[in-house]
């Protein structure tokens, strides 16, 4: 359904801008002059971004920035201090995020088999029966660890653990996927794969806002980037507009490999 | 020195001729050791985990209870359970002072604090590594706190072997419940008092030997157990 | 693997708790409140299988210390009270807890004190000399101080020899708060004079040379009574059965089972039931 919408994507920037304008796919996740403190400190500060759906959002910056934390705010996993997460117009609520799921950037694997963590999200997202069966064997299919269905997935490779996390993120079938740095130590081969699902995903129809520092990937997987610094959003655009032409002072030092020390923070 | 090592003969040779009356004693024993530890693991594994998993207020109140709890002398235990269960006491139209069932209800005081503190903290643990995994998921307290026990299943076994080990040599509540009744209450460690006070030290010090081999034996079991068990799980 | 361990668990299971729990397996049954003089001596051992083959009654025996026997009856936790502390069973019977005291038999106390025989006494027949000497030696004396009938009794001797124990508690005269067993043992751990019943020592195993020092002062005379507990105070008491051990110990049957329980080939109670039914 959402395809549709995505297939008259043209590689033609300006044009491209003018159909997405028309077609306007809905805002899922806003967030309004979002803050989070912690320690004393503004962690996250007055962010405003939008994310629509079926768009897939880059979010970039330093270590340390703010990512992991903007992600868990989205995600409503931590309250913000002020401001708030509107999903679909509204505060985010139980059911909203019945129809999100996140891999984390270290993925987290209960002490059980690979299989046993698929049924586990599962059941607890409310699929029961053959409904469950049919989605384990999908994700273990997406993942390739049919052969591995049956290790307890703590001691599967970082790679193959990290899979298997975005094959159980995405079988409790999300609206929306947030991901924090999912290939940061994944070998070129594990990482295509990781892509790879996160592609399929987006081609079915998730949403995909991925926190990453690789910018080929962001290149690879992006269409829109945020840029942040020191916890707040300093740029937002098109990711080969940001990344091709960086307008901010951080993201261009960034980009550059130079530390940047704002004044103003 | 030389008495030790006749004790030790005399355990040996308690164990091999199989001594009837001391099989009862053992049986007996481990009945209501392990039935206490059984219900101890019922009542306070949940409790452990529902105060290691969930946030609710009063949760740092309920740790300190049950970490003080642990401490709990058994023949205070004794002395609670005695007046309740005595004839004039509000449970004593049921009739269990003097029972074996009078001295599972001790020990089951005794042990559950025990397993709940020690469940308590290694949940708190493996919680502290799913937390977020689970608000992600959006997994309800009851659900969060059967995960974390299936999860933490062969870190709590040590936890029912520590409410054992306590168990099955506790000797003042027992003794004051179950009245160390010939045939009907006496069990090892009852026994041991008995003999220390007949000056029997000997037989007392072979019955202690005893009753560690068999308290060797079950730490033993369950340690394969858990051993095989985890081989299998993480194959 | 597992699910053989598992089945092996099970079995032992089983076997633990399958076999037949005597508490639910003998329904006739009472519960009597006793001292240890009595129970660890072997009497109960030898007299009550003769009561139950004739009547099928099991008698279980709480076996502590007189003054806690005595406390727990009057809790109602016990059919019949059978102990040696003649002033404390008549209040027991007169606060109404008691239906009625009986003698049952007597044996008597003697003092037993290390080889070495510090205090001068061995050999002595008088108590309260002996006591004084004692006292007045740099010898130890350990008490049970745990209101049993022998602590009764012993401090009774002590008043008579005009020596004030609590004063001196702590210093040469040390109360365990135990059982006369575990008395024994701190008494001959610490080289002091004790306090005992005849039977009790003739069973007592530990005794590293210790001897009877102290022994026939009539004053030294130890009488065993039997109460059956007051089923109009404590409804739960099984009277008909209590009553029936009580008839039968007073009886000549159990006088003569009493009198035929030898210790090292000795007797060590002597029936002296006047009411012979
Ligand atoms: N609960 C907290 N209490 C205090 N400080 C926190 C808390 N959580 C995060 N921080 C701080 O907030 C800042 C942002 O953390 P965050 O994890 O979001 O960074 P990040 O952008 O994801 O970095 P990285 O690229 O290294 O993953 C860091 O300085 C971190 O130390
Ligand atoms: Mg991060």
């Amino acid at each position: 359904m959402l395809e549709t919408e995505f297939n008259v994507r043209s590689p033609a920037p300006g044009w491209r801008e003018e159909t997405q304008r028309a077609a306007s796919p809905e805002v899922l996740l806003e967030t309004r002059a979002l803050c989070f403190d912690a320690g004393g400190r503004r962690l996250i500060d007055r962010i405003d971004i939008d994310i629509r759906a079926g768009r897939r959002t880059m979010i970039m910056g330093a270590n340390g920035t703010g990512k992991s934390l903007l992600l868990r705010l989205l995600h409503g996993l931590i309250p913000p201090t002020r401001g708030e997460v509107l999903w679909r117009g509204r505060p985010l609520d139980r059911g909203g995020r019945h129809a999100q799921a996140m891999v984390f950037q270290r993925p987290v694997m209960l002490r059980r088999s690979a299989i046993a963590n698929l049924r586990f999200a599962l059941a607890v997202r409310g699929f029961t029966g053959s409904e469950r069966t049919t989605r384990e064997t999908e994700a273990l299919q997406r993942a390739q660890l049919e052969g591995l269905a049956a290790r307890q997935a703590r001691v599967l490779s970082a790679g193959e653990q990290q899979r298997l996390a975005v094959a159980r993120a995405l079988s409790c079938a999300p609206r929306i996927l947030f991901l924090d740095e999912p290939t940061a130590s994944l070998d070129p081969v594990s990482t295509h794969a990781v892509e790879q699902l996160i592609r399929e995903a987006h081609a079915d129809g998730v949403t995909i806002v991925l926190a990453t520092h690789d910018v080929g990937q962001a290149r690879r997987l992006g269409d829109d980037l945020v840029f942040m610094h020191a916890g707040r959003v300093v740029e937002t655009g098109r990711v080969s507009d940001v990344l091709n032409a960086p307008r901010s002072e951080a993201a261009r030092a960034w980009l550059e490999g130079r530390l940047y020390l704002d004044s103003s923070s | 020195m030389s008495s030790f090592l006749a004790s030790l003969g005399e355990a040996v040779g308690l164990i091999v001729t199989g001594d009837p009356d001391l099989l009862e004693i053992i049986g007996l024993s481990l009945r209501v050791t392990l039935t206490a530890v059984a219900a101890a693991c019922v009542i306070g594994l949940p409790i452990g985990a529902v105060v290691g998993a969930l946030r609710f207020p009063g949760r740092s109140l309920a740790g300190v209870i049950l970490n003080s709890l642990m401490g709990l002398p058994p023949v205070v235990v004794g002395l609670m359970v005695y007046m309740a269960l005595s004839a004039g006491g509000p449970l004593g139209p049921l009739g269990l002072l003097y029972t074996p069932t009078a001295m599972i209800i001790a020990q089951t005081i005794l042990v559950t604090p025990i397993v709940a503190a020690l469940t308590k903290q290694i949940v708190e643990d493996l919680h502290a590594d799913y937390a977020e995994q689970f608000a992600s998921l959006e997994v309800g307290p009851f659900d969060r706190v059967v995960a974390l026990l299936w999860d933490a299943r062969f870190s709590l076994m040590t936890v029912a072997l520590a409410g054992f080990g306590r168990a099955v040599a506790e000797v003042g509540a027992v003794i004051m419940v179950g009245g160390n009744i010939n045939h009907v209450t006496r069990v090892m460690t009852t026994t041991i008092a008995l003999e220390t006070s007949k000056g029997n030290l000997e037989v007392a010090l072979a019955l202690g030997v005893v009753l560690l081999t068999i308290a060797l034996i079950v730490n033993g079991a369950v340690m394969t157990f858990r051993a095989t068990a985890a081989r299998v799980t993480y194959a | 693997m597992t699910r053989r361990t598992l089945l092996g668990l099970a079995v032992a299971a089983v076997a633990i708790f399958g076999q037949s729990d005597r508490s639910s397996a003998t329904e006739k049954f009472i519960v009597v409140q006793s001292t240890t003089s009595t129970d660890h001596s072997g009497l109960f051992d030898r007299i009550l299988p003769v009561f139950q083959e004739k009547t099928g009654i099991e008698v279980r025996v709480v076996a502590v210390g007189t003054g806690q026997a005595i406390k727990n009856a009057a809790n109602g936790d016990g059919d019949v009270l059978f102990v040696h502390d003649r002033d404390a069973e008549n209040e027991f019977v007169a606060d109404g807890h008691g239906v009625s005291r009986a003698d049952v038999m007597y044996n008597d106390f003697i003092i037993v004190g290390p080889p070495a025989d510090p205090a001068g006494v061995a050999g002595a027949t008088d108590a309260v000399v002996a006591l004084s000497r004692i006292a007045d030696s740099d010898a130890l004396f350990a008490s049970r101080g745990d209101d049993s009938g022998t602590h009764k009794a012993e401090l009774r001797l002590w008043r008579q020899a005009g020596v004030d124990v609590v004063a001196a508690s702590g210093s040469w005269y040390r109360e365990t708060g135990s059982g006369m067993g575990a008395t024994l043992n701190t008494a001959i751990g610490l080289g002091a004079y004790s306090m005992v019943d005849r039977a009790t020592w003739i069973s007592f195993g530990n005794k590293h040379g210790y001897r009877v020092m102290v022994e026939g002062d009539p004053r030294f005379f130890n009488q065993y009574g039997i109460i059956l507990v007051n089923p109009d105070k404590h409804p739960r008491v099984k009277a008909k059965w209590g009553q029936q051990f009580v008839d039968w110990v007073l009886s000549s049957d159990g006088q003569t089972a009493i009198a035929s329980y030898k210790l090292d080939g000795r007797q060590v109670f002597f029936p002296n039931a006047r009411r012979v039914p």
